[in-house]
């Protein structure tokens, strides 16, 4: 009776079950030798400091957005001195990881995908494991943890930055004193604030490297499948880190507060 | 007592054995019912149209691929049976020379030939960087060294993805269509290799084409050392040539199995088309 779906519900249902599997692999591959150290160094500086820019501005002109356009709804109230509670609940909480998270899936997913994906059509990937070298140790561990550990660190800068345009907008645009600015910044973070914020970009950092490796790897049909590759990381990437933040911040909130 | 590597060791002891292997991808059967067995030292060469399972077969060797039936023992051990991680040893001793050569594009002509030493093993960076210069002395590239793969030309590439095959002195070479798209003069530069590493190197080939030329190249002609060190590819005598056995695919079994001379003289109408 409900044939019509079953091939799609096998799709969808080996779809993830390849990527749980390239998910075990990949942790197991983090803490068993051999460990490829270089390669680690390099996804670190790579997926980091090579995101750095882009994090930077993103931060920087999303804070300065936010105290501007809450700076004209507050002053309905008289409540402009409070721009910096605003500010600084909604990056820690919410716009730094999820924006920083956007971005990263746009520049590293995208490069990842498309790297992984150029290897498998050239037959690199065969080569590799020709040569007694494991794919997913070598490409997809380390870049595993340069997404974990580096996308927590980002969105550190981003927040600061957001909340440092924040205060740009505060202080030449609404006439808020840089004094009142920078206590309401602090008054208004709790430490469970704090803890959302950090623990929900290594979810969207695991997520962003680890679907990018995914389609990468099961990249198929010469250059134009490397395109389409691409695309489908930044698109499922990009899903994969809203609806994470939805489910994180549900258990967070149970869990936390 | 005797072991299987000593018995591995002697001259003509089987290395790659295929026994009724079997492989279909959805519904399209590409090795149908696949029986052959390569001895040590030896060349098989494989013939076929596009599709027939050539480049397959190479990759069922070396584990890339699983057959979906069938038995496929490559230097003693049944690589059907055994798990990516157990692979990697037989691995050690299997060279695989794809088709667009597949070198690294993001490391030189160096980091490609000592790959395996570079990131598998605990090698001086010394001794691994002799390793590379013997290697690429070998097939006459030495001065490539710091190139990309981008700054060679495409016969370059192949050679240079021989000298990676070859870097960790595995027994058995295998070249999925080394030559093609290559022209002549550089495709015998590259069949000169193969011919002087089964012949200098006693290395056990599958050499995988479809141009009959090379792969008769191959067959026919065999490396000698001169008295000087100077090492010459000159016509094989009939010894020789008896240890270079041609396999014709189609429709994913073996329809002829032969020498050089055999496969001449052969009156079957689809090997005469091929070799028209």
């Amino acid at each position: 009776m409900f044939s019509f779906l079953t091939s799609p519900v096998k799709q969808i249902a080996f779809e993830v079950q390849a990527y749980v599997r390239l998910v075990i692999a990949s942790m197991r591959g983090a803490v068993t030798p051999p460990i490829y150290r270089h390669d680690i160094v390099e996804q670190f500086d790579t997926l980091g400091f090579g995101s750095l820019t882009v994090v930077l501005l993103t931060g920087l002109f999303t804070g300065a957005a936010l105290a501007s356009q809450t700076g004209i709804t507050l002053d309905q109230f008289g409540a402009r001195p409070l721009v910096g509670r605003l500010v600084s609940a909604s990056m820690v909480i919410e716009l730094g990881p999820v924006l920083t998270a956007l971005m990263l899936t746009g520049r590293i997913g995208s490069g990842i995908a498309a790297e992984l994906g150029s290897m498998v059509v050239t037959d690199q990937i065969n080569a590799l494991r020709a040569l007694g070298t494991d794919p997913i140790r070598k490409l997809v561990v380390p870049r595993m943890l340069a997404g974990l550990f580096m996308a927590p660190a980002l969105t550190i800068i981003s927040d600061l930055m957001g909340i440092f345009g924040g205060w740009v907008v505060a202080r030449f645009q609404l006439q808020v004193s840089s004094a009142l600015y920078w206590s309401s910044v602090t008054d208004v973070l709790y430490v469970q604030d704090l803890y959302q914020g950090l623990i929900k970009p290594f979810v969207f950092g695991f997520l962003i490297v680890t679907v990018a490796c995914y389609v990468g790897l099961r990249t198929s049909g010469g250059t134009q499948g490397v395109g389409k590759a691409t695309t489908i990381a930044v698109v499922a990437g990009s899903v994969a880190v809203i609806a994470a933040d939805f489910f994180v911040t549900q258990f967070l909130v149970w869990a936390i507060y | 007592m005797e072991t299987a590597r000593d018995i591995l060791n002697e001259p003509g002891a089987p290395v790659v054995l295929f026994d009724r292997v079997q492989l279909a991808f959805d519904e399209k059967v590409v090795l149908r019912d696949l029986s052959f067995t390569l001895l040590k030292g030896h060349t098989k060469i494989i013939l076929g149209a596009s599709g027939s399972g050539k480049s397959t077969i190479l990759k069922i060797i070396t584990g890339l691929l699983r057959s979906d039936a069938g038995v496929v023992w490559v230097n003693g051990q049944r690589v059907d049976q055994l798990t990516e991680a157990q692979l990697m040893d037989v691995r050690d001793d299997l060279g695989l020379i794809f088709q667009e050569g597949a070198l690294f594009d993001s490391l030189t002509v160096r980091e490609n030939v000592g790959y395996k030493y570079y990131e598998e093993t605990d090698m001086p960076l010394e001794q691994v960087d002799a390793r590379v210069k013997e290697v690429l002395g070998f097939i006459g590239l030495v001065e490539h060294l710091d190139k990309m793969p981008s700054e060679l030309s495409g016969g370059q590439r192949r050679r240079v993805a021989i000298a990676r095959a070859m870097a960790f002195k595995p027994r058995i070479l295998l070249y999925d269509e080394a030559t093609t798209g290559l022209d002549p003069i550089t495709a015998i530069t590259v069949n000169d290799e193969v011919i002087k590493l089964r012949d200098l190197e006693g290395v056990s080939s599958i050499v995988v084409t479809h141009q009959l030329r090379d792969a008769f190249y191959v067959a026919t002609h065999m490396a000698v050392r001169d008295a000087s060190g100077q090492v010459r590819v000159v016509p094989a005598t009939p010894e020789k040539c008896e240890e270079a056995e041609f396999i014709m695919l189609k429709d994913g079994l073996i329809c002829f199995e032969g020498t050089a001379e055999e496969l001449r003289h052969a009156t079957d109408p689809y090997l005469q088309t091929f070799l028209s």
